[in-house]
């Protein structure tokens, strides 16, 4: 433990004297177990050059004149871990309504169960929430920062966008935008069916309607929801398999491409959304059943999901904001329930950049790819390992957080 | 001596606190019928502090017989663990498993009773549900006992019960046979939002601290009356001439003493003063923690642990000097204003100063599935805090100390010879993400065995119900 401490304290005391503006620098991490999250697998004792943001290289021997190195000493380097859906930036204490600003609904009460397309969770993001450091210096470089809807009452409760984690002010990543509909929303299912349908009714009028044909969506919500109707993304939350095979007939029918949230009984359609290619964002940690939508709920579902060839990836649905960083563990479980160690790394990385419209860019380390990658003390997966250092863009993020200063206030002997 | 008599007698002697208090609800666990069992050759952490690598751990007659290495099987049936790792059953001291069961349907929503602050009278036990199915999932995660607490929507919620974590058709059958009951209390935002919404007090920190204040000197009133009671009716049957034929005859003083009205709140809270019933508090904050022990010094009890405390690391020389536990969690943070100054150091914090007793708690029908894992994210963060944590001293955090806090560290949490042979034999070392229990023994007898699941899912409510089956 004490070597590897000293060696510890002495990188992060090299990159501390970094300059911030290291952006134009080149980087070079030396001696890695590189996971790039690609069909290159793992690769040990491997380099990986940073330039202007992007990973220019990963190999072996490679060199940069002039490039800030790092001798990462075998340890294991993986890309930037995606949060899940979350809250993050949108919500600081989430029983303070003064802070919560994922509601759409939160202005008109009586209206809870209304389809509200229009509402933009993202226009609220605060990137400089105490929550978002918490969570990115355990590895959390990007997240889906999505309208309340996702445990609320809302059948459809608006839009959410991947945000990056850097404190940057533009975080939004615009081939992210998603749509959130709500299955679980704890109203009566038919009646849920009931909303969507008019709700597309009119956004997708016929010729022959009249004003008072328009009764459920505001003229933006009309425009908003026809978009994602014609290719859009939509989240579904829900666990039933019944309900999620009448998510999959809805967005058939209306050409919208589904993604399932939750996912509890997804096991039960896996070779239903394997061929329609719908992807399941899950929390591999439900294993009960917390509602009749999520009998049969088991940690095996994963596994499962991945053995049928359905793309996943994971969220923290007990408190996926302020504890989003619990994704990795949640991963770990899956692996230890019989999912493969580098799905479980792919489902944490790659695949929620696939299914959010960032494949390409995000979520490997390949050249090409931005340079969002952290740096761990152990196995990425294992609850005892930490990130010991994170770029985001080839940039050295800050590792301290509010907890970490609230730490060193009060480590024993310290006062 | 009529029944009713001998009751009202136990009752009076227990309000003095000359002797136990009599349960109604009586324990009918009976431990599985079990074979004397070697498991051989593992890495022990006996939950004492120590390590013991290519141990053994010998069971006989349902209890710890031996631990040591080269143990003689002396026929005893052998069990190889090899590679394995083996621990004292897990033990957690704050659950809602079936008071709070799955699913979360209305019907049983039986852990609150939010009609009042001050429900000191209530029982945790006559809302357990044993068909929850969270109570299988938690001894697939080695929990052997766990204290199903009422929840914290009132500032005196009621009494606890600490549990085995074993299959029955009743409470009785799991209830830990002679385990006090807890009390549980709850400070800061719960109840002042609960009762404040209602437009009745308490409203503020300040109505929560009068409104224990004022439940404890009516319960310090209730116990005069009943000491009153006992001194008049010990002087009535002193009298020279006993016998009620004689007593009627003579005249005004010779009638016997009226006993108080029984008050099952105060009963309760007398309990906690007596030390009889353990006290456990949900308190989130530092300063509110200080209030309670200045309370709890005002009316003559102890402390038994902290809830939650995510700021008990602010005061942890002081938990540790007055032998208060915290049962904490490893991350769980922000949801409300109270916990917003949570940090991943807080058990390891809490655990460091001498007589420290730190307790990894779940308040989770999924945590407490992984209590290791909890343990060991906080173990992981304290070491690299500076702090020296080996697993056999993080591994109390989920057995001893959490023994000591529900009084009954004298049967279980160690691996001692005399204790219960509550067992877990994990496939790794269990502060890993990847460890398995693989097989549970309570009492000496396999309650859980990974290797062969049980043909059908154990609680009645699944059972006909699509289920998982084998991958």
């Amino acid at each position: 433990m004490r070597p590897a401490h000293v060696l510890t304290r002495a990188l992060l005391c090299t990159l501390a004297a970094l300059p911030f503006a290291a952006s134009a620098q080149d980087l070079l991490i030396r001696n890695a177990t590189v996971h790039t999250v690609t069909e290159r697998g793992t690769l040990e004792r491997a380099d990986v050059l940073v330039r202007n943001g992007r990973v220019a290289a990963v190999g072996t021997g490679l060199a940069a004149a002039g490039a800030t190195v790092v001798d990462a000493n075998g340890r294991a380097l993986t890309p930037g871990l995606f949060g899940g859906i979350t809250a993050l930036g949108v919500v600081e204490v989430s029983l303070e309504k003064s802070t919560v600003d994922n509601d759409p609904h939160a202005a008109e009460r009586d209206k809870a169960a209304e389809p509200r397309p229009e509402f933009d969770v993202t226009l609220s993001f605060n990137p400089d929430s105490a929550v978002i450091g918490v969570n990115r210096v355990e590895g959390i470089s990007y997240a889906m920062v999505a309208p309340g809807g996702v445990s609320g009452d809302t059948v459809i409760a608006g839009q959410g966008a991947v945000a990056r984690l850097d404190g940057r002010a533009d975080a939004m990543v615009a081939p992210s935008r998603t749509l959130f509909a709500n299955l679980n929303a704890g109203v009566s299912r038919a009646s849920q069916f009931m909303l969507l349908e008019q709700a597309t009714r009119e956004a997708k009028p016929t010729p022959q309607m009249r004003d008072a044909d328009f009764r459920l969506l505001t003229p933006t919500g009309r425009e908003v929801l026809a978009r994602y109707l014609s290719g859009g993304r939509i989240a579904f939350s829900v666990d039933r398999a019944t309900d999620i095979r009448q998510a999959l007939a809805f967005a058939q029918k209306q050409g919208a491409r589904p993604v399932i949230v939750g996912g509890a009984q997804a096991w039960q359609v896996a070779g239903q959304l394997a061929q329609a290619k719908v992807p399941v964002i899950l929390d591999p940690l439900v294993d009960l059943p917390d509602s009749f939508d999520q009998i049969g709920a088991t940690l095996d579902n994963a596994a499962r999901l991945h053995k049928a060839g359905v793309r996943i990836a994971f969220t923290n649905l007990n408190d996926g904001t302020h504890n989003a960083r619990k994704v990795r563990q949640a991963a770990g479980v899956a692996v230890a329930h019989g999912l493969p160690f580098d799905a479980a790394l792919a489902a944490l990385t790659a695949n929620p950049a696939e299914i959010f419209g960032l494949g390409g860019e995000y979520g490997r380390i390949a050249p090409g790819y931005v340079a969002d990658l952290v740096l761990w003390s152990g196995d990425p997966l294992e609850v005892t390992s930490i990130a010991e250092q994170m770029w985001i863009d080839g940039r050295a993020q800050s590792m301290r957080s509010r907890q970490t200063e609230l730490r060193d206030r009060y480590r024993p002997g310290a006062r | 001596m009529t029944l009713a008599r001998s009751l009202l007698l136990a009752l009076a002697a227990w309000v003095v606190g000359a002797q136990a208090a009599p349960d109604p609800f009586k324990s009918t666990y009976q431990p599985a019928a079990s074979a004397p069992t070697l498991i051989r050759n593992a890495t022990v952490l006996d939950g004492t502090g120590r390590r013991l690598d290519g141990a053994d751990v010998l069971m006989r007659d349902g209890k710890i017989a031996a631990v040591g290495t080269g143990l003689a099987a002396d026929g005893a049936a052998v069990v190889d663990a090899q590679g394995r790792w083996v621990t004292p059953g897990l033990i957690d001291v704050h659950s809602h498993l079936g008071v709070y069961a799955s699913p979360g349907v209305n019907a049983h929503q039986d852990g609150n009773e939010a009609t009042d602050p001050v429900t000191a009278g209530v029982w945790a036990e006559h809302g357990v549900w044993p068909q929850d199915p969270g109570f299988y999932t938690a001894i697939a995660g080695g929990v052997t006992t766990l204290q199903v607490l009422p929840g914290s929507a009132n500032l005196i919620g009621g009494r606890g019960v600490t549990l085995r974590n074993v299959a029955g058709t009743t409470m009785q059958e799991m209830k830990f046979p002679g385990a006090p009951h807890g009390l549980k209390m709850a400070c800061g935002e719960n109840p002042k939002r609960v009762y404040g919404d209602k437009g009745r007090s308490p409203s503020t920190r300040m109505g929560n601290v009068a409104g224990y204040r004022q439940a404890f000197a009516d319960a310090q009133d209730y116990r005069g009356q009943w000491q009153k009671y006992e001194r008049e009716l010990a002087d009535y049957e002193a009298q020279p001439q006993g016998g009620t034929a004689r007593r009627k005859k003579s005249a005004g003083d010779a009638k016997p003493p009226t006993p108080p009205k029984r008050d099952l709140r105060l009963e309760t809270l007398v309990g906690a003063m007596n030390g009889e019933i353990q006290v456990h508090i949900h308190c989130y904050r530092a300063d509110e923690m200080a209030v309670m022990l200045d309370l709890a010094e005002e009316f003559g009890f102890k402390v038994a642990a902290f809830h939650h405390g995510v700021e008990a690391y602010k005061i942890a020389d002081r938990l540790a000097q007055e032998g208060v536990c915290g049962a904490l969690w490893a991350d769980w943070w922000g949801f409300k204003m109270e916990a917003y100054d949570a940090i991943w150091e807080n058990i390891a914090f809490v655990d460091a100063p001498a007589k420290g007793c730190a307790i990894v708690h779940s308040d989770s029908a999924e945590g407490i599935q992984r209590l290791n894992q909890e343990a060991a994210k906080a173990m992981a963060r304290g070491q690299r805090a500076g702090l020296a944590i080996p697993p056999e001293r993080a591994i109390r955090w989920i057995t001893s100390n959490a023994a000591r806090s529900l009084g009954v560290a004298g049967e279980v949490g160690t691996l001692e010879p005399g204790k219960r042979a509550d067992v877990v034999i994990w496939n790794r070392d269990p502060f890993s993400v990847y460890a398995l229990a693989e097989r549970v023994y309570v009492d000496g007898a396999v309650r859980y065995d990974r290797a062969a699941p049980p043909a059908q899912p154990e609680s009645d409510f699944l059972l006909g119900q699509p289920a998982g089956g084998a991958l």
